[in-house]
């Protein structure tokens, strides 16, 4: 047994509105430069949909994830080493920048700056690649948002397999649901598995997947390697980008960016101990729909004295051992099984998970006649089919979903009752196999969803493994290229710098 | 003249080639990649990448190999001069030719394509010119070498390039007289190593080295961690991917 702390995510999907305040606060943060305009590391997809980059989870056409070979051994879906090797000079697998987007900005200048004439100035488009004109944007980060589009296109979104989709095409019977989506930091990284260069890498302190800009050459293996593509290629820099967790806030003890300003309140951080030792097995199960149950098996129960000596010995520093303990993602994932991984059948293990969201009972005009069992409403009934979600979060399993679903409409129901009608009914918890306090729990973290509820990161105790007085008078973060400013403009080796701008002398 | 061309300048692009590499690689590592285009235009370049990238090894190694091996290897390995020239003519020719189509169509893509012309750099443009019109030089040598298939010219250049690595004052006096065609092929391609560091081309040092590492590396995935004191051995012996 090794274990390892690792910063995990839950995302309460009953909760989001899809108001995109998490990516556009990520996007403020990290990618408002050259190069990245189209990359989101945070982007909210309207669901059912094809999502962004188009048929992202089309993994017969990008490659992304493992696979398990036919001898039972676990390797990268674009193949052995030496396969991805021989596709280092063009990689057949990897999207374009035309299945995300053509970057674009508007000549808000032409609003003040046109002459008089007769029709109202209007501001156009402009590609941010060429500069030159854009007649019509034909996809931007968020085109299917709340359904746009045909239902055609959308339906060829890959959670509807094995479900006779025509009938959701009626406007009757039509769902949606929001999904937001950032790099899901695996504890199997297929992305790090497909670098050549090895620049992609895991923190052992705290799980972040990161990428060494300064030993990454640019040969693209881990965008098409990455089966959510949360990896982006910086088209400027001819280096991979992608989201930090915005470590340098986790690392002090504060929420990721996106966390933070979500305004649902539906993004929950904390510790989780794992057992690196098991991730092999874990992610090479034979059945994919056992690929759900075997990350939970990789899981360590942080209350057992047992688990807190072996972290205490690995080195997991005390009060992370004592976090992962009050940690909201361990209630959510283990305690009371209501967040899934989001397509677990990649077998990398995703860190970020989710909690489906309810929707209303199917059919309203019946609403007197819905069919319900044990006094609840069935979940068959809701509006999003039960075989849409588990394919998205459980490699089609409908069972965990029907729980965890069933689980959340006792807590409304049961907190109802007790509010309203001033009745405690034990009875309902019961029923989903919970009991009175645990639901009452339940309704703190993920209907109050407090601040300290929702984030509990203990900081990095960088002290206990860096010798302060080297660090000292050090250069803090830096763009690489030592102490320097790093950016250089019209260098001896490419690249564009920015001096740092000192105050000149005013005579 | 011809003594400083072939017999000084030799040196001149091998030291800035090296030593400009070895700067850039300490003191600017960010800038070492192979700006790769491939996101923003997929067209031509899945094919003319493959093209070219097969092509210039095939020949980089075969001048490597064919230029700097002893001619006593040769000799005692019974390969006639002639053979050996054969061999270059035909195996250099192929590639070349597979290299100069693949060099089109990137550098036709590069040129016409509004969205890599504007994200080029003049040196992007630029190396992809000299290597073009090194591969028309070095196939243009072709047709000159078919001339005295009996490899006496061909033992020249061999004479001269391990000369410069042995550092014999005179090395430049093995090629006096060779035709013109051969000179500018040899000053080109001093001139691509001079200007190596200062351009994309450094990505073929990476590319060497990359399949090396990314082979002998255990395992897939790499755990970077800040400790300085090993942890104490894992209790059960076993290895992961995720080490």
């Amino acid at each position: 047994m090794r274990v390892r702390a690792q910063i995990g995510m839950v995302l309460n999907l009953d909760k989001c509105i899809g108001c995109h305040t998490c990516s556009v606060t990520c996007k403020n943060v990290w990618t408002s430069r050259d190069g990245v305009e189209y990359a989101w590391f945070n982007n909210v997809e309207t669901k059912p949909g094809t999502g962004y980059p188009t048929d992202w989870e089309n993994q017969d056409r990008w490659k992304g994830g493992w696979e398990r070979t036919k001898s039972g051994k676990l390797q990268p879906k674009q193949g052995a080493k030496w396969r991805i090797l021989s596709n280092i000079f063009a990689n057949p697998s990897m999207p374009e920048i035309d299945d995300y987007y053509e970057p674009f900005d508007f000549d808000y200048d032409h609003l003040k700056s046109a002459p008089e004439m007769e029709a109202f100035p209007t501001a156009r488009p402009r590609s941010k690649i060429t500069g030159e004109r854009i007649e019509k944007i034909e996809k931007g980060p968020n085109w299917e948002e709340i359904l746009g589009g045909e239902f055609s296109k959308r339906s060829e979104d890959y959670n509807f397999e094995g479900i006779q989709k025509e009938i959701y095409g009626d406007y009757e019977n039509t769902f949606m649901m929001y999904l937001p989506r950032l790099c899901e930091h695996c504890l199997n990284p297929a992305c790090a598995s497909s670098c050549p260069s090895g620049a992609i890498y895991k923190r052992e302190e705290d799980g972040i997947v990161l990428i060494d800009q300064e030993k990454c050459r640019g040969w693209r293996m881990c965008v098409s390697g990455c089966p959510y593509k949360k990896i982006y290629y910086n088209w400027e820099s001819g280096k991979s980008e992608k989201c930090t967790l915005c470590y340098p806030r986790i690392e002090s003890g504060n929420p990721t960016v996106c966390s933070e300003t979500c305004v649902g309140r539906i993004r929950y951080l904390g510790v989780m101990l794992y057992d690196a030792d098991k991730i092999e097995d874990a992610a090479n199960m034979e059945d994919e729909q056992d690929l759900y149950d075997a990350q939970l098996g990789v899981f360590l129960d942080p209350n057992d004295p047992e688990v807190q000596a072996a972290a205490i010995a690995d080195g997991v520093p005390q009060d992370w051992a004592k976090a992962a303990q009050e940690s909201p993602i361990w209630k959510m994932a283990m305690e009371w099984k209501v967040a899934f991984p989001l397509h677990p059948e990649y077998r990398t293990l995703p860190m970020v998970w989710y909690i489906p969201p309810l929707s209303p009972i199917q059919n309203a005009s019946e609403a007197g006649a819905i069919a319900s069992k044990d006094g609840m409403p069935d979940v068959q009934n809701l509006r999003i089919p039960v075989k849409y979600l588990a394919n998205m979060l459980t490699a089609g399993d409908e069972k965990p979903v029907v729980t965890a679903l069933e689980r959340m409409l006792a807590m409304r129901s049961y907190m109802r009752s007790k509010t309203i009608e001033g009745v405690i009914d034990e009875g309902i918890a019961e029923r989903v196999g919970l009991d009175a306090r645990i639901i009452e729990d339940m309704y703190k973290i993920m209907a109050l969803a407090d601040y300290e509820d929702r984030f509990v990161i203990p900081t990095t105790h960088r002290e206990q493994v860096e010798e302060a007085y080297d660090l000292r008078g050090g250069c803090g973060f830096t763009d690489t290229n030592g102490c320097s400013t790093g950016i250089s403009k019209g260098s001896l080796f490419g690249g564009s710098k920015k001096p740092l701008k000192m105050p000149t002398e005013a005579m | 003249m011809h003594n400083f061309l072939f017999g000084i300048f030799p040196y001149i692009a091998l030291g800035v080639g090296i030593m400009g590499s070895v700067a850039r690689y300490d003191r600017d590592p960010f800038t070492w990649k192979s700006s790769s285009s491939q996101m923003l235009r997929r067209k031509q370049l899945v094919l003319g990448s493959v093209l070219f990238h097969i092509g210039v090894l095939v020949i980089f190694f075969g001048h490597l190999g064919g230029l700097l091996t002893p001619i006593w290897v040769f000799d005692a390995l019974g390969i006639s001069h002639g053979a050996k020239q054969l061999l270059a003519v035909v195996a250099g020719g192929i590639a070349g030719i597979m290299a100069l189509i693949g060099g089109a169509m990137l550098f036709h893509r590069r040129w016409t394509d509004p969205r890599i012309r504007k994200t080029s750099s003049v040196w992007d443009i630029a190396i992809l010119a000299m290597l073009i019109a090194q591969l028309v030089l070095g196939l243009g040598t072709v047709f000159v070498s078919l001339g005295h298939l009996d490899g006496h010219e061909m033992v020249k250049f061999m004479s001269w390039a391990q000369g410069i690595f042995t550092f014999d004052g005179a090395a430049a006096d093995h090629i006096f007289n060779v035709a013109l065609v051969f000179k500018l092929h040899l000053l080109l391609g001093l001139t691509i190593i001079l200007v190596f560091p200062f351009t994309r081309l450094v990505h073929l040092v990476s590319g060497f080295a990359a399949p090396i590492r990314y082979l002998l590396r255990p395992g897939f995935q790499i755990v970077r961690s800040r400790r300085q004191t090993a942890l104490p051995k894992r209790n059960a012996n076993k290895s992961t991917t995720a080490e």
